[in-house]
């Protein structure tokens, strides 16, 4: 991405919020800072402005004005602007209000992810269809219905910031496809929110893209295969990316207000530590797992402590029999678990019913694999 | 150009060739399989032909209207009996000549042994959502 446009899209809520402020609805403000960002990248690139934030501004309300059309509701607002007056400590917490209602529980969390993206992200409708691998159309309609379904909500509100960070957490886990780097755009937008509001969950958030996001590049092989955790190549590991998540983990910790974002960072955190997957501390993992199961009872954090259980001290099975056998993945941790205990047989079997349960491509790929090497080496045995 | 549904089936398909299950081919016979795969979408790509492809999972259920003010009646997971579709490729080309051409080269994707699999595939002409505009 060329600068201008990473600073436009830096700009996007700040200015999104001060036409708000000064008294725009929400649905129309939005277009119209979609409109000045269009606006921007030709005009910006024959001429800089001095102070892009106050250019777009300027822009974003006229074509906020012109969208609205009605002259008395425009000198209404023009009125009400002058008298309320306006100041920076305030567009904090206007920036801030903006992500928690694009966040906001009434919307589903596809139409959440939506319009964070284009109103926070300022991406555009087609670059959001493009990385959902949706119609352009389609998208379209969804933001728009969003738009529609938070214009009654108050924006006095006090909000959620739990709705804004389980938000940012799924455009992470989308990943990428397309031009958007959706795991990158999720990480700029919590650092900014991180900026906003100083909470340990959402550093904790933060920390957790961060430590996440400097593995990717062990995570694919040169054929795009899926290379798990205990096989990736340690030294494609990005370490700036690992110091800066260790780094926000700890001071989010030390203020002693743990949440389910900080407790997965720290996991993540001691696998990062680890030279060698044989120098992980399991044991600390284990402790982990358990401090999360105090924010509630997920199975899939049950079944990733089965998996740490097996590797601390060889109790695996029994801490998998406690699991659901309907949790996603469960089959293809219980193939993991029994090759690990040497029953070769049953692992291969295993590991062929997981590949039919996969999820998704890489993954179903992945086991096929593992069920073809087992069964390689039953034939040898 | 017309296009063609390329449909593989779980089952319900004739029995192919070569017709062993995928975790008992060597790790070799199945990374061979997985280059041939990716290499004949990618190549369609390259000749302009390739428009789409998917894959199912092997779950699912039917599911009916079962009345006002009632939910939707369900049944399933499917019976072992069923057939079941696995996935489809879509392509768009010059001819049926074409379409059965490459579904030939793609049940020829190579199986247990190193040989090809030789698996049934359907070819389904698409019906077009608007005449010619020359009567």
């Amino acid at each position: 991405m060329t600068e201008p446009a990473g600073l436009l899209r830096e700009l996007s809520p700040v200015v999104l919020s001060v036409l708000v402020r000064r008294g725009a609805d929400f649905a129309t403000a939005e277009d119209a800072v979609q409109e000045a960002l269009i606006k921007a990248l030709t005009a910006w690139a024959e001429q800089p402005p001095r102070s892009p934030k106050a250019w777009l501004v300027t822009t974003a309300w006229r074509a906020f004005l012109d969208l609205s059309r009605s002259e008395g509701a425009r000198r209404a607002r023009e009125e009400r602007y002058e008298a309320e007056g306006h100041a920076p400590a305030e567009e904090v917490d206007d920036t801030l209000r903006m992500y928690v209602l694009c966040a906001h529980p009434s919307l589903t969390p596809s139409s959440a992810v939506a319009l964070t993206l284009r109103a926070m992200g300022g991406l555009t409708t087609r670059q959001i269809a493009e990385a959902y691998l949706v119609p352009e159309a389609t998208m379209a309609q969804r933001i728009s219905r969003a738009k529609r379904t938070i214009s009654g909500v108050r924006l006095n509100q006090p909000g959620d910031l739990g709705t804004v960070l389980h938000t940012l957490y799924l455009v992470f886990n989308e990943g990428y496809s397309g031009e958007v780097d959706l795991a990158a755009e999720a990480i700029r937008l919590t650092r900014q929110l991180s900026s906003l509001v100083d909470q340990p969950e959402v550093r904790g958030l933060l920390a957790l893209m961060l430590l996440h996001h400097a593995r990717r590049p062990a995570r694919r092989g040169a054929d795009g295969r899926l290379i798990p955790l205990a096989d990736q190549n340690r030294d494609l590991w990005d370490r700036d990316l690992i110091a800066q998540g260790v780094n926000i983990l700890q001071a989010a910790l030390a203020r002693d207000r743990l949440g389910p974002y900080q407790a997965q960072a720290a996991i993540a955190a001691l696998h990062a530590d680890a030279p060698r997957v044989e120098e992980t501390d399991w044991l600390q993992i284990v402790e982990w797992y358990d401090e999360l199961a105090a924010f509630g009872d997920n199975p899939v954090f049950r079944l990733n402590r089965a998996v740490a259980v097996g590797q601390a001290d060889g109790a695996g099975l029994a801490a998998l029999a406690r699991v659901d056998p309907s949790t996603p993945r469960w089959t293809a941790v219980a193939a993991h678990l029994h090759e690990g205990n040497g029953e070769l047989r049953l692992a291969a079997e295993l590991y062929a019913r997981a590949a039919r349960e996969a999820p998704n491509l890489p993954e179903r790929e992945h086991l096929t694999r593992q069920a073809s090497r087992i069964n390689a080496l039953l034939r040898q045995g | 150009m017309a296009k063609y549904l390329l449909l593989k089936h779980y089952r319900g398909a004739p029995a192919s060739v070569n017709d062993v299950s995928m975790d008992k081919w060597t790790p070799a016979e199945v990374e061979a399989h997985m280059a041939y795969m990716n290499n004949f979408a990618k190549k369609l790509e390259g000749t302009g032909e390739y428009v789409d492809s998917q894959a199912l999972t092997p779950g699912g259920m039917w599911v009916r209207y079962d009345g006002e003010g009632k939910p939707p009646l369900t049944d399933g997971p499917f019976a072992e009996t069923k057939d079941l579709i696995a996935g489809w490729m879509i392509i768009d080309v010059d001819s049926q000549q074409r379409a059965i051409e490459l579904a030939g080269e793609l049940s020829a994707a190579p199986g247990a042994g190193g040989k090809p699999i030789h698996e049934w595939l359907e070819v389904r002409p698409f019906l077009n959502c608007h005449e010619p505009v020359s009567e």
